[in-house]
C-alpha cells in the first residue's frame, strides 16, 4: 500500500486577525476577521466577544460574500429616469451632497417638518435621531414601530426594560423557559447559546408557536396557539394561578406596586389613579402600622390586602383589582380554549408545569443584599422561570396588552430580576418615567425643542399641534396611538402621499427598504412614491435614500448616498443607544474599518455629519464655520451628549488618567477599543447583579457609571397610571381629549390592567370569510432583504413556498407541486404551496422577505426569488378596509401604532401554476448590473 | 482500485462528529463555516456556479436537512399529547427535526476502494476520508457508491469535494489551540457538534454517545460509520404527566372574595 499523500496541516491563512462587530443582523456579534494580503479571508466569531462567546450564524460566516457582493453601490447617483425606473446616473460625492444641501437649506429656512428622516435598520439612532434634532424637524423615528415597539414600550411602561437589548433570560438557573413566537429574530446567537445551555442543565424549555420551526421544534413542549391569542392564553394562565394561590406575595408585596392603593370610586374625579400624599408618592398600607405610607419609605413594609377610606373615597390596592378581574370564569381555560386553539388541559399543563417550577424549587443565591427600602436581605432567593418573547407576540393590533400581560405573569411568579428568572441588561432597568417625553416643537432655522422620542405619561405629553391635529407625519403620540415610543415609520409614505396631517418635500431614508418588504401594502407604497400630481410633479417632491447595496428602495430614489459595507465603516453600539449589555456587565462596542472601500463610497454618519456642517447645523459647525467633526469616528471619540458622557463609555478620561463611564474625550480611545477586540465591558458587583430595579447597590453602581443621574428605583407597573390617564380623558375628563371618534377605542384599549381584545381587524372583515391566519417567520440563515444577494445564503434560502396545515392541504386537495390562490381583504397572490404538519391548525406560513423585484439586487431576472418568491406584503393593507363610518383606521395597535403584521387573515383557493408568482412586477434597470456567473 | 487502511495498520484514533438532533435548531451555521473555510483551504476552493443567476448551484461539505416526524400510530394509545383532535385538524401532534448531514468518515467506506486512481483514501493515523485532489479524476464513482450522498463535485474544478473534518484545522500549529477543531463545530450556536476521538471509549465524545444513546446513521448499510447522531429527547410529555401537575393547581378560592381571604390567611402567617 502505498503511503498516504503528505498534505499541508498548518497552512496559514491570514496575516492577521482584526476583531470588529458583525451587522449581518442586529445581534451585533463580536467577530474575527482573517486578514490575507490585504483581503478578507474568513471570518469566524470573537471567543471573549459577551454576545456570542465565539460562536456565530450562517448570516456572519457568509459576511465576506456580503463585503464582496455585486449588489453594492460604487457612486453616488442621480436619477435620470422616472422614479422607480432605476435609471441612475453616477456623479461626485461634492454633486451629492451640494445637491442634498440645495434641498434641505430651504427646509430648514422656512418649515423644517418638510423633511422626514426615518432609518430602517439603523444601529446609530443616537446619532441620526440627534442630527434630526438638530436640523429641528419633528419627523424622525426608525423602524421599530414596524418591528417590535409594543414589545419594548411594554416593558419600558411595566417593568422599565423589555426583551433583547433590554434584557435576557438567566440562561444559568432558570429551569423552566416559555419563548413565545420567535423565529429567529433579535438576539439570534445568545437565545441559540441560551437553548443549549438550558438543555445542558436539564431545563425545559415550552415553546408557544402556531409553526414547530427552529426553536419551536427543539422545545420540550409545543403549544400550536392561534396567531393573535396568546394574551388570552396568557392571562388564563393568571387566573389558574391566582385561583390555586400560586403567586410570589412576598415578591408582588415589595417590589410591584401590587399594594398601591387604587381610587376605587368610579364617581370620584380621580378614578383609578393611585392615592399619592403630597410629595406625589404612591401610597400604600405599611403592615408595621396599618397606616398609609409612601412606597419607598424607609423600613416599609407594603401590604396586598391594604384599603383605606380617604375623603368619602374607598382606595383599594392593585392585588385586588387584580383578583376582580382575572379570577373571572372569562378567563378560564374552557372559556380560552377554542379561541386559543389549545385544548384546556394543555393551558393547565403549562399552568401548573409554571407553578412546579417556580415554587418547588426556588433558586437561592447565598448573596446578601440592601433593597430601596434600607432592607437588608441575607439571600437573593428567585424563581427559575424565564420567559422570552418579540414580534410573534407584539405585531398585532392587541400585542401591547399582550406584552403586559406576560410581564404580569412574570411578575405573578417573582419571576422577573430574580435568579433563574428574567435578568436586565445595563442601562435597563429604567421605567419610562425616566426616559424623555416626546419632543416635536419646532422653529425653523432652529434645533427641535429635544429629542424626538419618549414615553408619555398623559395626554399632556402628546404631540399635537395648536389645533390638536398630529404633530408628526406619522401621526406618532397622537390620539391614534399615543404611546408610539418608536414612531410609525410604515405610516410616513402614505401619511405623505396624503398630505395628512400636512405634506412634506424631502424624504429621506437610511438602510430601509420601503419599496419592498418592509412596507404593507406594497403596491400601493410604490404607487404613492412614484404618483404625480396633475402639473406632472411627484406627489411626494423629493426622496433622498442611503443604502449600501441595490434594492428596491435604492430604484425609487431621486438621489442615492451610497453607503460603505459592515467591514469597512466606523459605528458605535453605544449604551446611549441600544448596546450589548449582558446582564452582569455594562457593554458598548464599535465597527472600525478592517478593509478600505475599493469604490467611491462614504459611511453614512460620516455623509451625515458633513451635511450637518455644510448646512451649519448647531453641534456639527464650528463658529468660524467649518465642521467641528472630520468624520463618523472623530464624532465617537469627541461627542459628549452631556459633560462627561459620550458615545462610547470605555476608555475616556478621567480624573486620574483612563477611566470608564463618566470622563471626558480620550483622543486614542479608538485604539483602546481595538486593542480590546473591538468591546468593552464593564462588571456588574456581585451583590447588584440581581434585583436591579430595586437594589441599592446596583442603583449606586449605575449613577457612579453615568447610566444613571440618581438612583431611580422603580416599582413593577401592574396598574398602568399612564394608561389610565388616557382612558380617564377619553371618558371625559380633563382640557386634552380625544376625538370623538377615538373615545370608545381609547376606552376600552387603555385598561390599565392588561386585558385581550380580538384583533382589530376582525371588526372590519368577516373572519368567517378569511377563516386563515396567515404569517412570516424569518430564516435563521437570511436577514431581511438583505440575504438575497449574498451567493451562499441566497442557496439555502432561495426559495421559499406557503406551508398549509394538514387540515387545508387536504381539505383544498393538494398535491405537491401544487400552487394556491392567496385572498386578504386587500389583495391576493398565488404561490407555490408545501405541507406542513406540525402547525396550528388554520395557520400558514412563509419565510420573511425572501421574494425581490426584478432587477434588483444585481440579480438575474429569472433568479427564483424574483419569480417564484413572493411577499405577503402583498396583502397586508396599512389602513383597515372601509366600514362605512367615514374614517380609515390604521393597521396598527392603537396604543403604540405597532404594525399589525400578524393579524393577517385569509382564504384559500387551488391555483393553476401560474409561470411566475403572482402578482408580477416589472423589471427595474439595475445601477450595478448583474453579478458574474462565477463567484470571484 | 485503491484499499482502506489494513486493521494493523490503523492507530485506533477515529476522529469525528458527535451531533446532536436534540438541540439542533436547523440555522446553517455550521454549513456556511464549513464553506467559508474550505473556500480557502484545503483543496479547491468551494465553487459557486451561477451564484447570481437562475439556479445558484455550489459545492457544499455539509448541509442541512429538514424533516417532519409524525408519531407512530402502532405504537398505541400512549399519553395523549398535544391539541386533542378537533383543534388541530384531526392530526396528531408532529415533530421538526434538522439533520445535519457530512462524510461520516466510514471505517469501512465504500467511497474508497471504488476510487480507481488512488485519489479517495482514509488515513490511517486518525481514519480521517479525504480526497487527495491532485488524483482525483472527478469520475463521480465515490459519490456513488457512497451511501449518505455525502460527496459533492466541485462545479469548477471538477474534483470531488467532501468533509475533510477541517485536517487543515485540527492539527493546525498557527491557530491558537482552542481552535483546532472542525469549523462547523467551533461555529454552532447551539452546541448540537462535537469532535473528537470516538475510538477511545473515555474521550468527552464517546462519553456523550454514551450517556445519550447515541446513534450510527444507518449502519445495516455495513459502512461503519464513526459519526454519530443523538436523538432528539422525549417531546410533549406534560400531557402524560397529569397526576404529578394536577396538585400545582388545587385551588384555593373560585372567585374575588375567597382569593381575598385566602389572601389575609396566608399573609397573616408571613
Amino acid at each position: 500500500m502505498s503511503p498516504d499523500p503528505q498534505i499541508e496541516l498548518s497552512p496559514k491563512i491570514a496575516d492577521e486577525v482584526r476583531k470588529t462587530t458583525c451587522y449581518m443582523c442586529a445581534c451585533r456579534c463580536g467577530i474575527d476577521v482573517h486578514l490575507k494580503d490585504g483581503r478578507v479571508r474568513y471570518i469566524d466569531g470573537n471567543r471573549d466577544h459577551p454576545i456570542n462567546k465565539g460562536v456565530l450564524c450562517a448570516k456572519g460566516a457568509a459576511g465576506i460574500m456580503q463585503v464582496t457582493s455585486p449588489a453594492r453601490l460604487r457612486a453616488p447617483l442621480r436619477r435620470t429616469g422616472p422614479r422607480g425606473s432605476g435609471q441612475f446616473e453616477e456623479i461626485t460625492w461634492d454633486e451629492a451632497l451640494e445637491t442634498a444641501v440645495s434641498w434641505l437649506r430651504p427646509l430648514r429656512d422656512a418649515a423644517p417638518e418638510k423633511l422626514a428622516f426615518f432609518t430602517g435598520r439603523d444601529q446609530s439612532q443616537s446619532v441620526t435621531g440627534w442630527w434630526a434634532q438638530q436640523f429641528g424637524t419633528p419627523n424622525f423615528a426608525s423602524h421599530g414601530g414596524f418591528c417590535s415597539v409594543n414589545m419594548a414600550a411594554a416593558g419600558i411602561y411595566t417593568l422599565g426594560g423589555s426583551f433583547w437589548e433590554f434584557g435576557t433570560p438567566d440562561w444559568e438557573h432558570a429551569k423552566l423557559l416559555m419563548i413565545f413566537g420567535v423565529a429567529e429574530d433579535h438576539d439570534s446567537n445568545p437565545i441559540k447559546l441560551g437553548l443549549a445551555r438550558l438543555k445542558e442543565r436539564g431545563a425545559k424549555v415550552v415553546s408557544v408557536n402556531p409553526v414547530r420551526s427552529g426553536y419551536a421544534a427543539i422545545s420540550d413542549e409545543w403549544v400550536g396557539i392561534t396567531p393573535g391569542t396568546d394574551g388570552l392564553f396568557i392571562l388564563s394562565l393568571v387566573h389558574e394561578l391566582l385561583r390555586a394561590g400560586r403567586i410570589d406575595l412576598e415578591f408582588l408585596g415589595r417590589f410591584s406596586n401590587a399594594p398601591v392603593l387604587i381610587d376605587s370610586d368610579p364617581r370620584s374625579p380621580t378614578h383609578g389613579q393611585f392615592l399619592r400624599d403630597e410629595r406625589g408618592k404612591e401610597l400604600v398600607i405599611d403592615r408595621r402600622t396599618g397606616k398609609a405610607a409612601p412606597w419607598d419609605g424607609e423600613g416599609v413594609e407594603p401590604d396586598l390586602r391594604g384599603r383605606l377610606r380617604r375623603a368619602g373615597v374607598t382606595h383599594v390596592t392593585v392585588m385586588h383589582h387584580i383578583a376582580e378581574r382575572y379570577l373571572s370564569a372569562e378567563y378560564a381555560p374552557e372559556k380560552v380554549a377554542q379561541r386559543c386553539g389549545i385544548p384546556p388541559e394543555q393551558i393547565r399543563h403549562v399552568a401548573a408545569a409554571l407553578a412546579r417550577a417556580a415554587f418547588d424549587e426556588p433558586v437561592v443565591l447565598d448573596r446578601p443584599w440592601t433593597d430601596f427600602r434600607g432592607k437588608r436581605h441575607d439571600t437573593m432567593p428567585g424563581r427559575p422561570v424565564a420567559m422570552h418573547a418579540m414580534r410573534g407576540i407584539s405585531a398585532h393590533a392587541n400585542g401591547f396588552q399582550t406584552c403586559r400581560a406576560l410581564h404580569l405573569l412574570q411578575t405573578l411568579l417573582g419571576a422577573v430580576e430574580t435568579p433563574g428568572s428574567f435578568r436586565f441588561k445595563p442601562p435597563y432597568p429604567k421605567p419610562a418615567s425616566a426616559h424623555p417625553r416626546p419632543h416635536y416643537r419646532h422653529t425653523p432655522g432652529q434645533p427641535l425643542d429635544g429629542p424626538h422620542l419618549g414615553y408619555p405619561l398623559g395626554p399632556e405629553d402628546l404631540a399635537l399641534a395648536e389645533d390638536g391635529s398630529p404633530a408628526r407625519i406619522d401621526k406618532a403620540f397622537s390620539w391614534e396611538n399615543p404611546l408610539s415610543a418608536h414612531g410609525l415609520m410604515h405610516m410616513v409614505i402614505s401619511n405623505a402621499h396624503a398630505g395628512d396631517p400636512y405634506p412634506i418635500d424631502t424624504l429621506f431614508l437610511y438602510m430601509a427598504n420601503m419599496a419592498w418588504n418592509s412596507s404593507m401594502n406594497t403596491r400601493g407604497t410604490i404607487r404613492m412614491l412614484t404618483d404625480a400630481d396633475e402639473d406632472g410633479n411627484y406627489v411626494i417632491p423629493r426622496v433622498i435614500v442611503s443604502d449600501a447595496y441595490s434594492s428596491e428602495m435604492v430604484a425609487h430614489a431621486d438621489l442615492v448616498l451610497p453607503d460603505t459595507t459592515y467591514l469597512e465603516r466606523h459605528d458605535c453600539i453605544s449604551l446611549l443607544d441600544r448596546p450589548i449589555s449582558e446582564p452582569g456587565a455594562a457593554a458598548d462596542a464599535i465597527r472600525w474599518p478592517v478593509i478600505e472601500p475599493d469604490r467611491n463610497v462614504r459611511a453614512f454618519q460620516s455623509v451625515l455629519l458633513d451635511l450637518g456642517a455644510r448646512l451649519g447645523l448647531p453641534g456639527m459647525t464650528d463658529a468660524d464655520g467649518s465642521p467641528t467633526y472630520s468624520d463618523y469616528a472623530d464624532y465617537i471619540v469627541n461627542h459628549e451628549r452631556k459633560p462627561g458622557i459620550g458615545p462610547l463609555a470605555g476608555w475616556r478620561t478621567g480624573t486620574n488618567g483612563i477611566g470608564h463611564g463618566r470622563g471626558t474625550p480620550n483622543a486614542a480611545q479608538l485604539d483602546h477599543y481595538i486593542a480590546a477586540g473591538g468591546f468593552f465591558t464593564a462588571h456588574i458587583p456581585d451583590e447588584a447583579a440581581y434585583y436591579k430595579p430595586w437594589n441599592r447597590a446596583y442603583q449606586d453602581w449605575a449613577m457612579g457609571f453615568g447610566l444613571l443621574d440618581a438612583p431611580s428605583p422603580a416599582l413593577i407597573q401592574l396598574w398602568s397610571e399612564p394608561l389610565r390617564r388616557f382612558q380617564h380623558a377619553a371618558e371625559g375628563h380633563g382640557d386634552r381629549q380625544p376625538p370623538d371618534h377615538l373615545r370608545g377605542r381609547i376606552k376600552a384599549t387603555f385598561d390599565p390592567l392588561p386585558i385581550w381584545y380580538a384583533p382589530l381587524s376582525d371588526a372590519f372583515e368577516d373572519p368567517a370569510e378569511y377563516p386563515i391566519h396567515a404569517i412570516t417567520q424569518r430564516p435563521m440563515a437570511m436577514y431581511h432583504s438583505w440575504g438575497s444577494q449574498n451567493a451562499w445564503l441566497r442557496q439555502i434560502h432561495g426559495q421559499h413556498p406557503m406551508y398549509l396545515p394538514t387540515y387545508w392541504w387536504e381539505r383544498l386537495g393538494l398535491s405537491d407541486g401544487d400552487w394556491i390562490r392567496v385572498i386578504s381583504s386587500h389583495a391576493e397572490i398565488t404561490v407555490p404551496a408545501a405541507h406542513m404538519a406540525a402547525l396550528n391548525k388554520d395557520t400558514i406560513w412563509t419565510w420573511n422577505a425572501i421574494g425581490k423585484r426584478k432587477g434588483t439586487w444585481a440579480l438575474s431576472e429569472g433568479a427564483p426569488e424574483a419569480t417564484k418568491g413572493f411577499l405577503l406584503n402583498h396583502l397586508i393593507h396599512e389602513l383597515l378596509p372601509p366600514r362605512g363610518d367615514g374614517h380609515r383606521w390604521a393597521n396598527s395597535d392603537p396604543i403604540t401604532g405597532q404594525a399589525a403584521w400578524f393579524d393577517l387573515r385569509v382564504r384559500l383557493e387551488r391555483s393553476v401554476p401560474p409561470k411566475e408568482s403572482l402578482p408580477v412586477f416589472g423589471p427595474v434597470a439595475s445601477p450595478v448590473g448583474r453579478g458574474k456567473d462565477r463567484r470571484p | 482500485m485503491t484499499m482502506l487502511p489494513r486493521p494493523e495498520d490503523r492507530s485506533g484514533r477515529k476522529l469525528g462528529l458527535v451531533i446532536d438532533l436534540d438541540t439542533c435548531v436547523g440555522c446553517h451555521a455550521c454549513v456556511i463555516a464549513c464553506k467559508g473555510w474550505n473556500d480557502q483551504a484545503y483543496g479547491a476552493p468551494l465553487s459557486d456556479s451561477d451564484p447570481y443567476g437562475d439556479a445558484p448551484s455550489g459545492s457544499f461539505l455539509n448541509r442541512v436537512h429538514s424533516y417532519e416526524v409524525a408519531p407512530d400510530p402502532q405504537a398505541g394509545p400512549g399519553p395523549p399529547s398535544g391539541p386533542p383532535p378537533d383543534l388541530r385538524g384531526g392530526q396528531t401532534p408532529t415533530r421538526h427535526v434538522h439533520f445535519p448531514k457530512s462524510c461520516l468518515h466510514c471505517d469501512d467506506a465504500p467511497c474508497v476502494p471504488v476510487c480507481p486512481t488512488g485519489a479517495s483514501y482514509k488515513r490511517a493515523e486518525d481514519g480521517i476520508v479525504l480526497v487527495n485532489e491532485d488524483a482525483c479524476i472527478g469520475c463521480g464513482l465515490c459519490a456513488w457508491a457512497c451511501p449518505y450522498g455525502a460527496r459533492e463535485m466541485d462545479p469548477s474544478a471538477g474534483v470531488m469535494k467532501k468533509c475533510t473534518l477541517c485536517v487543515d484545522r485540527i492539527y493546525n500549529e498557527t491557530l491558537p489551540e482552542e481552535d483546532r477543531e472542525p469549523a462547523c463545530v467551533r461555529t454552532c450556536p447551539a452546541k448540537a457538534r462535537h469532535f473528537g476521538d470516538l475510538g477511545d471509549p473515555g474521550s468527552a465524545v464517546s462519553q456523550l454517545v454514551e450517556d445519550r444513546g447515541g446513534v450510527a446513521l444507518m449502519p445495516e448499510l455495513g459502512a461503519a460509520p464513526v459519526n454519530r447522531y443523538l436523538p432528539p429527547r422525549e417531546r410533549d410529555t406534560w400531557a402524560g404527566e397529569t397526576d404529578v401537575l394536577a396538585p400545582w393547581l388545587e385551588p384555593v378560592a373560585e372567585e374575588p372574595q375567597g382569593f381575598l381571604g385566602w389572601l389575609d390567611r396566608t399573609l397573616g402567617k408571613l
